[in-house]
């Protein structure tokens, strides 16, 4: 219970759910073999750290940033430039932690300048930087390889081709890509673990206090500026070690997998619908988009075609308009269960509880 | 929050625009200047009929409508749709006006039409959770932009410029196109029109009373919720008639103009002060004439400009350049 750092799930349901997502993603190479069941899986591991560090803002803080995919891309990008190079566990290492020291700069800066006038300003600002970093990636055509991204290898340990052991081990034939799933596994973990950690310090009070009443909490004497600023920052910093951990996985990035809007919009969605301010929701909320992305997407496509004759149907279901049906869901969220899910079953099991954001 | 009218006196922020035109005719010729300066004229007007609707909506309503591109966009697909439904293949520049007149309308109906749904229907629902408003606006954005390329198709449209409105004529070597002469007079229009009617009419006055003292208003009998539904709309229609502008000047409409356009939109606001129409005026032009001069004078530094001009005034002017309050 220490390492959950004291903060549980709170109700039953919560926790059967979180416990089965931890059993089933430490053992998702075993249970579910197949390229594409690993990658979701990966998927999964990647986004709960880049929705854990998104709640720290949004649900904890009570700041809308619309930059988290700018520090996600920078950590892709810092390992994708440091391995295009050639280079083995070093080149990742330090590409890593180079994308993560200019997310947090970056964050850092961005905070001081705009926290100090509204908290309203800091999210324009992050809708222009969030555009910038995108347009700078497509452009800076040396550096990045543009649209196209970068394609790149990545130590052996860890590509495709290795096979550490000639027999399967419980019936899966060990490759690299299952050693950096484990990887990205034990950091996912360790990364939550951490932002837990944090949420329920006295520093993680004092995020909460801001987010309840600024002025309030700056009456009681806490500096809200630098308290900002550092959530801010944080988050930066863990949203560009998932953005590490991607390019990592993935062996390429370009502008669309890390940078783009609709990727904002699902860190979004994640967050609302698992529910603001519990970690746990963050969780639940990354399983259920990457899961929904990957296998309710086509189904769209089949309804689309089953739909044909009807007026505007097929327009409506082709699964380019996806984001019209996240939109939606996103908006009814907002507006009906601003708890999410891991919010309304807490306030259920403690009706004295107050739900997180009211 | 203090009224409109008591805005900042501090002559210094009304400075930077003649500055920022010395400053460039010192480095080009005069023709090329004046060429320039119209231009970036005509594109900062584009920028505010764009800006403002918004600006006024945070000013009055406290509500920041991060849907705002999609009324812009809403506004050029009606343009669009009014000028394929019209040729007016050889007309004469009275007929032009009077389409482009008759579109610009049609856009201002329909997004202040759809506005009032869009105030009934999301924002009313989350008055008073600054946060939860935020992220309702954003997700109407994407709504309104995907049901408009439900509704138009996700290629772009053509639009072509009526035969009048086109070419431009040559004053000392500088050329000068009639559509931004046209532009820039449309938006001094809608700028006197919206400080006049905050400052100088009855209804204006009412607005900011609501503002300043809701329940003081309410209580002599005025429906304060009505006056701020009234500017939601306000907002909202003038997006579109931005819209209406834009695409005519692009020549092409898709339904990511408005995602395209609202960082640009929202750096005129923060630059100008949420909130203040002179503010807004003076940021935009500010804003236009700084991207043309620097596209001219070093085309590499444009994509950074207007970020850089952003971070240069909140340094200088935490609140923008004249904030409402006069601080």
């Amino acid at each position: 219970m220490r390492l959950l750092s004291h903060d549980h799930p709170g109700h039953w349901l919560l926790a059967a759910l979180l416990a089965a997502l931890l059993l089933a993603l430490a053992f998702a190479p075993f249970l579910l073999p197949g390229t594409k069941a690993l990658a979701v899986a990966a998927r999964i591991l990647i986004f709960i750290v880049l929705a854990a560090s998104y709640d720290l803002l949004l649900g904890y803080t009570g700041i809308v940033s619309f930059a988290q995919t700018s520090f996600f891309g920078l950590g892709a990008y810092g390992v994708a430039i440091a391995l295009s190079g050639g280079g083995g566990w070093l080149a990742l290492i330090l590409g890593a932690a180079a994308g993560i020291a200019v997310s947090v700069a970056l964050a850092l800066a961005m905070a001081l300048l705009s926290l100090r006038v509204r908290a309203i300003f800091f999210s324009m600002i992050t809708l222009a930087l969030a555009r910038f970093t995108q347009v700078l990636a497509s452009e800076w055509r040396g550096l990045t390889g543009g649209e196209d991204g970068l394609t790149f290898s990545v130590p052996r340990l860890i590509a495709p081709g290795f096979h550490p052991f000639v027999a399967p081990v419980l019936g899966l034939r060990i490759s690299g890509p299952v050693i950096a799933y484990y990887l990205i596994f034990a950091v996912t973990l360790a990364s939550f673990l951490v932002l837990l950690r944090i949420v329920n310090s006295p520093f993680g009070r004092v995020l909460q206090a801001i987010r309840e009443n600024p002025f309030r909490a700056e009456a009681l004497g806490y500096q809200t500026i630098f308290h900002r600023a550092l959530a801010s920052a944080l988050a930066a910093g863990f949203a560009a070690l998932a953005g590490a951990m991607m390019a990592m996985q993935l062996r390429y990035t370009n502008p669309d997998t890390t940078l783009s809007f609709s990727l904002m919009i699902d860190i979004l969605l994640m967050v609302v619908i698992g529910g603001m301010g519990t970690l746990y929701g963050a969780a639940i909320g990354a399983t259920v988009m990457v899961l929904a992305q990957y296998y309710l997407q086509p189904g769209l496509a089949a309804l689309a075609a089953a739909a044909r004759g009807i007026v505007l149907a097929p327009a409506l279901l082709d699964p380019g308009r996806w984001l019209l049906w996240l939109g939606l869901i996103f908006v009814l969220v907002v507006t009906f269960f601003p708890a999410g899910i891991a919010g309304s079953l807490r306030a259920r099991a403690n009706a004295s509880a107050r739900p997180p954001i009211a | 929050m203090t009224p409109i009218s008591r805005q900042s006196r501090d002559p210094l922020p009304y400075l930077v625009l003649p500055a920022l035109m010395a400053l460039a005719l010192a480095a080009m010729k005069f023709s090329a200047w004046l060429t320039l300066t119209v231009a970036g004229l005509a594109v900062g007007c584009m920028l505010f009929l764009a800006a403002i609707g918004l600006t006024l909506i945070f000013g009055l309503m406290d509500v920041l409508n991060f849907a705002h591109g999609g009324f812009v966009t809403l506004g050029a697909f009606i343009a669009v749709a009014v000028l394929t439904a019209l040729p007016i293949a050889g007309g004469g520049v009275a007929a032009a006006l009077g389409v482009v007149a008759l579109a610009l309308a049609a856009a201002a109906a329909a997004g202040g039409g759809l506005g009032l749904v869009f105030e009934r229907l999301l924002i009313r629902r989350v008055a008073g959770a600054p946060l939860r408003q935020i992220l309702v606006t954003v997700g109407g954005g994407i709504i309104l932009q995907q049901v408009m390329i439900v509704l138009f198709g996700a290629e772009p449209l053509a639009l072509p410029r009526p035969e009048a409105l086109r070419g431009g004529f040559i004053i000392a070597g500088a050329a000068l196109e009639r559509y931004r002469l046209m532009v820039c007079l449309l938006g001094l229009l809608v700028y006197a029109a919206t400080h006049l009617a905050l400052n100088r009419t009855r209804l204006g006055l009412l607005i900011r009373a609501s503002v300043e003292n809701r329940e003081m208003v309410e209580a002599l009998g005025f429906r304060a919720e009505r006056l701020f539904r009234l500017v939601f709309a306000a907002g909202t229609a003038l997006a579109a008639l931005g819209g209406v502008v834009w695409a005519l000047y692009a020549g092409m409409v898709t339904a990511d103009l408005g995602a395209d356009i609202i960082i640009l939109i929202f750096i005129v606001v923060i630059i100008g002060g949420l909130g203040s129409v002179s503010g807004c005026f003076l940021a935009a032009l500010l804003l236009g004439l700084a991207n043309n001069y620097v596209g001219f004078l070093a085309p590499k530094l444009a994509l950074g400009t207007d970020i850089a001009l952003m971070l240069a005034v909140l340094l200088w002017r935490p609140r923008g350049l004249l904030p409402m309050d006069g601080a």
